[in-house]
């Protein structure tokens, strides 16, 4: 599904990927965790093409596509998606022409005709009972008014319209209540197929425990300086990184 | 420099042609209006409502003026549809300064409602033809005056409602004749000035000369009157226009106008458009101004509250690019306490586009319990593209809430990141910004079915796919 690598990645002078190795396979699950501004979200930035971020180094491809050569929308069209961390507000565009337009895009790029309005309502309505959200939020400008909660669900409703190869999921779980938590969990899950992956970016274990990724990586100072199974969070939610960094001789 | 030589000249030389060609109450005005525009001359842009269009500028060319009158041979449902397509039966035309006798029926009209022509109501022309739009205080208002031989005059009589909106395709069409050198500009210098423009041999088989029109519309409204005008302004041919244009609206005591003006011309127009309102106490009115394709375009607005308990809504949309240029000038003045006046102006500057927008409120002594709220906002595409902008307060009463503000900016870049991750191109996420944009102005007309038409063509015009007025045969 995705091979990245030494990827190597700046914001204007400072660099923040340091040689970033990763594979994930189809239908794997894959954590990351790690202490504040070691690379996690650009490390999502980067895979999905925003502009801000400039790769120095390293290679990476999707289903055997040159990532990197792909403008972000066409990564998205071969199946990428990424759940903000903060999803943007887009004042005056409505949930339901922003769907639309991603829908028919994506059909054009696969050289499908645009859905039609009932095909497109119909799926639409499917799509957000996984995550319960209200149907009054279809008609309201994208994310405008929207609480925290709201958005994260909505993110996951975008996920579930667009169907993805491999979902990207950075702190999807912040800022969200205990049942919120568990409908965006129980979302992802029923999203998930053996063809489909998904990459979940997160500081708890309580996620994990719900969406149950097979490895965890932690990433650390632009570096993922290890990986293990599911027990590698719970270590982490008790412990800290603090011995994760005196394994890698850092006091 | 001194661009008002040349009409100067031109009405000493065409007076008696002119004066022969137009209705005595047209004329009443007209050697005033001359004295006046003598004085005055064009403003330069160091007069603070001139700043942002050279008058001078736009007035030196040597157009010819149709002043005798000369029948332009056209039929407008032939030659012509509008974009926005007909709201109602109720459908006229104006070709260039004249308006279009024709024997179309039109939708039934209440008793005593007048939608015609200046020539035939000289009564009502004499009570209220430049009361409001002074000769003495502007230079285009005083030469639209001194040189208008027709022009349009709607009346409502007290309590009546105009249910169907009032549709007025304006349309500029050269005349396929040449036009008699007599009617012609002669320009001060012309040979240095304008080689071309005279005597060659090129020029002497040009049949349809560059031309100018002065154009003239008086709105009144009596006691509780209501009606809903909309003029669209296009151009039926590929050539240079310059059109003026003076509206004098009386809005009377509880009183409601909606007047929606819309240009939808070329490159090559100019338009200098000064509106005037008045109204009486506790009326209603709701001005719009769009303008989708132009060339130079300057539209002012004078409005005054003269009754109290009177309010205003002011919208304005404008899309321009290449090089293009828009301003809009107001002037909100409340004489009188208890009136609201609002404002919204938008812009979506392309290209090398030049946009404008300087409006000012005054509320003068007295006038305690105003509520008045000015906003303009504005998005710049390209880094060339430039927006001055000009919001201003007057205040001279302690009791009243007013604001003001504007903004130039450009589209979110968060927001298009956002759009391309769900995989929309970038060029249509930015005209989802756009229209977004653009929309919240269009979405506060009242017009039903002219803001469904404007969401269409404004999607249209931001795709490109909307180049100048589609409507007119002539130009495709």
């Amino acid at each position: 599904m995705l091979e990245v690598r030494n990827l190597h990645a700046r914001i204007g002078d400072k660099e923040i990927l340091k040689g970033i190795d990763l594979v994930i396979n189809d239908g794997e699950t894959h954590a990351i965790m790690g202490p504040n501004g070691s690379g996690k979200s650009t490390l999502s930035a980067v895979l999905v093409g925003n502009p801000l971020y400039e790769v120095t180094e390293g290679e990476a491809f999707f289903n055997g596509k040159n990532l990197l050569e792909m403008k972000p929308e066409d990564r998205a069209h071969e199946g990428l998606f990424l759940s903000f961390q903060y999803p943007v507000e887009i004042p005056g565009v409505s949930m339901t022409n922003f769907m639309k337009a991603a829908i028919n895009e994506k059909r054009k790029y696969q050289g499908l005709e645009p859905m039609n309005a009932a095909e497109f309502l119909k799926l639409q309505r499917e799509k957000r009972k996984i995550v319960e959200l209200d149907s009054k939020l279809a008609n309201r400008s994208v994310n405008e008014g929207f609480s925290g909660g709201e958005k994260k669900r909505n993110e996951i409703f975008q996920m579930a319209m667009l169907e993805p190869k491999l979902s990207i999921l950075d702190e999807t779980d912040s800022g969200l209540d205990v049942d919120a938590m568990r409908i965006v969990a129980e979302g992802v899950n029923k999203l998930q197929t053996p063809e489909t992956s998904c990459i979940v970016i997160t500081h708890y274990d309580r996620l994990l425990e719900m969406i149950k990724p097979q490895f965890v990586h932690v990433l650390y100072k632009g570096r993922i300086v290890k990986t293990g199974g599911p027990e590698l969070a719970k270590q982490i939610q008790e412990h800290g990184y603090d011995w994760i960094k005196e394994e890698i001789g850092e006091e | 420099m001194n661009s008002e030589q040349q009409y100067i000249e031109l009405y000493q030389q065409a007076r008696e042609m002119i004066f022969s060609h137009a209705p005595e109450a047209m004329n009443a005005v007209r050697d005033e209006a001359f004295e006046n525009f003598k004085t005055l001359g064009f403003p330069s842009r160091k007069v603070e409502r001139y700043k942002y269009t050279d008058m001078q500028k736009l007035f030196e060319p040597d157009y010819g003026v149709n002043l005798s009158r000369l029948q332009i041979p056209v039929d407008p449902y032939e030659a012509f549809h509008c974009d926005v397509p007909n709201l109602s039966t109720s459908l006229y035309f104006v070709v260039n300064d004249m308006f279009y006798h024709d024997e179309k029926p039109k939708g039934h009209l209440p008793e005593g409602v007048v939608i015609g022509s200046l020539r035939d109501y000289p009564e009502l022309v004499s009570k209220y033809y430049t009361k409001q739009a002074k000769t003495s205080e502007d230079a285009v208002t005083a030469l639209n005056t001194m040189l208008a031989q027709d022009g349009m005059l709607v009346y409502v009589p007290k309590n009546v409602k105009v249910d169907r909106a009032i549709q007025v395709i304006n349309i500029l069409k050269a005349p396929t004749l040449r036009v008699k050198s007599d009617a012609r500009i002669s320009s001060s210098e012309p040979e240095v000035a304008r080689p071309s423009a005279k005597a060659t041999p090129q020029n002497a088989q040009r049949q349809v000369p560059d031309l100018m029109v002065n154009r003239r519309v008086l709105i009144v409204l009596e006691e509780s009157a209501e009606i809903k005008m909309l003029f669209c302004d296009h151009a039926a041919d590929d050539r240079n226009f310059l059109a003026t244009q003076v509206i004098e609206a009386y809005v009377g005591e509880n009183a409601s106008l909606d007047l929606y003006c819309m240009e939808e011309t070329h490159h090559k127009n100019v338009r200098v458009s000064n509106v005037y309102i008045d109204q009486q106490a506790n009326s209603r009115v709701n001005h719009n101004v769009i303008t989708l394709h132009n060339g130079i375009t300057r539209n002012k607005l004078d409005l005054t509250f003269s009754g109290e308990g009177a309010e205003c809504q002011c919208y304005g949309c404008v899309i321009a690019d290449k090089q293009q240029h828009v301003d809009n000038n107001t002037l909100i003045t409340h004489q009188v306490p208890h009136c609201t006046s609002q404002e919204l102006y938008k812009y979506v500057l392309d290209d090398k586009a030049v946009g404008a927008f300087a409006g000012r409120v005054l509320v003068e002594h007295g006038a305690q319990k105003t509520i008045s709220q000015m906003t303009n906002q504005n998005l710049t595409a390209t880094k060339e593209a430039r927006m001055y902008t000009q919001p201003m307060l007057e205040i001279y009463a302690d009791d009243v809430k007013c604001a003001h503000g504007s903004t130039v900016g450009q589209l979110n870049d968060a927001a298009l990141f956002y759009m391309r991750q769900r995989g929309i191109s970038l060029n249509e996420a930015k005209l989802l910004l756009q229209n977004a944009f653009i929309n919240e102005v269009i979405d506060h007309m009242q017009l039903e079915p002219l803001r469904d038409r404007l969401h269409y063509l404004v999607e249209k015009r931001f795709r490109g796919e909307l180049n100048k007025c589609s409507g007119c045969k002539l130009c495709k």
